[in-house]
């Protein structure tokens, strides 16, 4: 009896949190008439207009969004693991002078807020001349490649501190540099901090909003979330739909790896505390 | 390579060493480590220099001028506190700002982490199914804070949204929530809770670790679950409790991209949910004084750090270790 109440109030928490969500999708699929006045989750006939409106809302069509997205996500993934795997790696693992120091100054910087650096990061990157350059996503991608990103360092270097340091040494007994240690002992056995630091670096760049708005001023060069606010200037009511198309799809990337790394998802964040 | 596969020196006995010898191949190993340290530590250190420590420096000597972006850096004229002055005395909008951030903060953290801890108790129970129910109660985190779902809200909480489709079939007549200077921050907090999945996963596994044999001479002592809770399961708790609490705090502090996407940038109705980030951004990017913007830039910085320092020093009195995890 007990068991049975608790599944029911877990069911009913369920269906109001996933409300939105259903009702997103519902909407998606609407015709502008059933936005009006259909009132139910789900439209009585599943129209695919919306998404071919929304795709063409813009002078550029929405595709581009999505293939600018991903090209600042995956580049971000890739700057991300290495530098801060580098990084870990030394702070982690390596004894050298003055290492205290620099562990204590990247422990500071993981709760620096990002929006105290904003202004003068835009000033520097714009006397460099990146800001509305010739390729406007490099004040977006170099300081993920200058590990940045503190909190993927800590992850890894929690992660490299349960590495055993006697591989460490049975490399170096056998006559292993510490490029060596690096190469076939650490590098090896950091693969699931890897993946974690890929996945969470994924899903923050394809969701992050402040610098991509910051950074990108030309429509062609706009990202999804970015792209997805021009509709908001437009009210009218017969946007709603393609609204919906566009904003269901952009989220369809972060749905997928929540289904694929469902279970390291939720144990990374158990580990590492990370926020989704 | 994995380290089977790593070349093995063959295992004859190596010749005695002469302890200067030794001494000189130590020095000489520390050495290359220290190198090697500074290697992998480089890129690293580039950023904490270019990205990091510089611009903070910048940032600060900024908000001493009038610095905008339609002008070189090095003309930006040097006017003393007057920015901080003006942003303390002379700016109500600054204010509001700080004041819908701090409510924001006081209300939505707490009643996160209440649900999160609420759904964590319900689902801490072996149970078939309890691992989609976990997925499915996280799934909100990952995607909300994304633009995308902030303008599914912004339709929902709208005149003609679903919510008030809803509140209609009991006949309750529903108003603009999002176009409504009370009510437009409430919905903004809703957001927010609305992700407390993060924090749930963090309360199960804190869950998990308390002994159950502390629950077990409990209910023999006749404890009810009312009393077991409070006596057993908040104070083993408390340090995840601690942790949630700082970690929501800070994110709850520069929460931005819904607030900007629910009022259009602006930050209305009538600055009703303009959020300290966002008014930050408008000083910065919209009105393109880069002078004032950094000076509440770093007052930002100011207070966060003080809160976490606060946080910290209160956590002695009410965060409780046990033996094993005791620092």
């Amino acid at each position: 009896m007990r068991s049975k109440v608790r599944l029911l109030a877990l069911i009913v928490i369920l269906a109001v949190v996933l409300y939105p969500l259903v009702w997103m999708v519902g909407t998606s699929f609407k015709s502008p008439e059933e936005i009006a006045s259909n009132i139910g989750l789900f439209p009585t006939e599943f129209t695919p207009g919306n998404f071919a409106e929304g795709w063409q809302k813009f002078d550029v069509a929405f595709g581009r969004f999505f293939l600018n997205s991903a090209m600042v996500a995956v580049l971000t993934v890739l700057g991300n693991t290495l530098s801060c795997l580098l990084a870990a790696y030394a702070l982690g693992r390596l004894r050298f002078r003055l290492r205290g120091v620099w562990f204590a100054v990247m422990i500071g910087t993981l709760l620096l807020p990002g929006h105290v650096l904003i202004i003068p990061q835009y000033i520097l990157f714009r006397t460099l001349g990146w800001v509305g350059g010739e390729w406007p996503y490099l004040p977006l991608l170099v300081p993920h490649f200058l590990a940045t990103e503190a909190f993927f360092v800590f992850l890894m270097v929690q992660f490299m501190r349960g590495i055993p340091r006697e591989l460490d040494e049975a490399a170096v007994i056998d006559g292993a540099s510490p490029y060596g240690v690096f190469r076939h002992v650490v590098l090896p056995l950091s693969r699931p901090a890897l993946v974690t630091t890929a996945i969470f670096s994924f899903i923050w760049t394809w969701n992050d909003f402040f610098r991509q708005l910051v950074y990108l001023s030309d429509l062609k060069d706009y990202t999804a979330p970015v792209a997805l606010t021009l509709f908001i200037d437009s009210t009218s009511e017969s946007s709603v739909g393609p609204m919906f198309a566009m904003s269901l799809l952009s989220l369809v990337p972060v749905f997928l790896f929540f289904v694929a790394f469902q279970r390291l998802l939720v144990e990374g964040i158990n580990t590492s505390g990370l926020k989704g | 390579m994995t380290m089977a596969q790593m070349p093995v020196r063959p295992t004859e006995p190596a010749p005695p060493v002469p302890a200067a010898h030794r001494r000189g191949r130590a020095v000489r190993r520390r050495r290359r480590e220290d190198l090697a340290g500074y290697v992998f530590l480089s890129p690293w250190l580039l950023g904490l220099l270019g990205i990091t420590a510089i611009p903070m420096l910048l940032s600060l000597y900024l908000s001493f001028t009038d610095y905008s972006p339609l002008i070189p850096v090095t003309e930006a004229n040097w006017i003393g506190l007057e920015n901080y002055r003006r942003m303390f005395t002379a700016d109500p909008q600054y204010w509001h700002a700080v004041r819908v951030t701090a409510t924001f903060a006081l209300i939505a953290v707490p009643l996160k982490l209440a649900a999160a801890l609420g759904v964590a108790l319900l689902l801490n129970k072996a149970m078939r199914g309890i691992a989609a129910f976990r997925g499915l109660f996280y799934l909100p985190s990952l995607l909300g804070g994304s633009v995308a779902v902030a303008i599914v809200w912004r339709s929902m909480f709208n005149g003609d949204g679903a919510v008030n489709s809803f509140l209609s079939l009991f006949g309750i007549e529903g108003k603009a929530w999002v176009n409504d200077p009370t009510w437009a921050l409430p919905t903004l907090m809703l957001l927010a809770i609305w992700q407390f999945g993060a924090p749930m996963v963090i309360f199960l596994a804190g869950l998990k670790q308390v002994p159950i044999e502390l629950y077990e001479a409990a209910s023999v002592d006749g404890a009810s679950a009312w009393r077991r809770f409070v006596h057993i399961t908040l104070p083993m708790l408390s340090p995840v409790i601690f942790f949630n609490l700082v970690l929501e705090t800070i994110h709850g502090f520069q929460g931005f991209t819904s607030a900007f996407v629910l009022s259009n940038g602006t930050g209305g109705p009538v600055d009703s949910t303009l959020m300290y980030t966002l008014r930050l951004y408008n000083a910065g990017f919209v009105e393109l004084n880069m002078g004032y913007a950094s000076a509440m830039a770093w007052v930002f910085l100011v207070v966060i750090g003080t809160i976490t320092v606060l946080l910290f020093s209160t956590g002695r009195f009410w965060v409780h270790y046990s033996d094993s995890e005791a620092k």
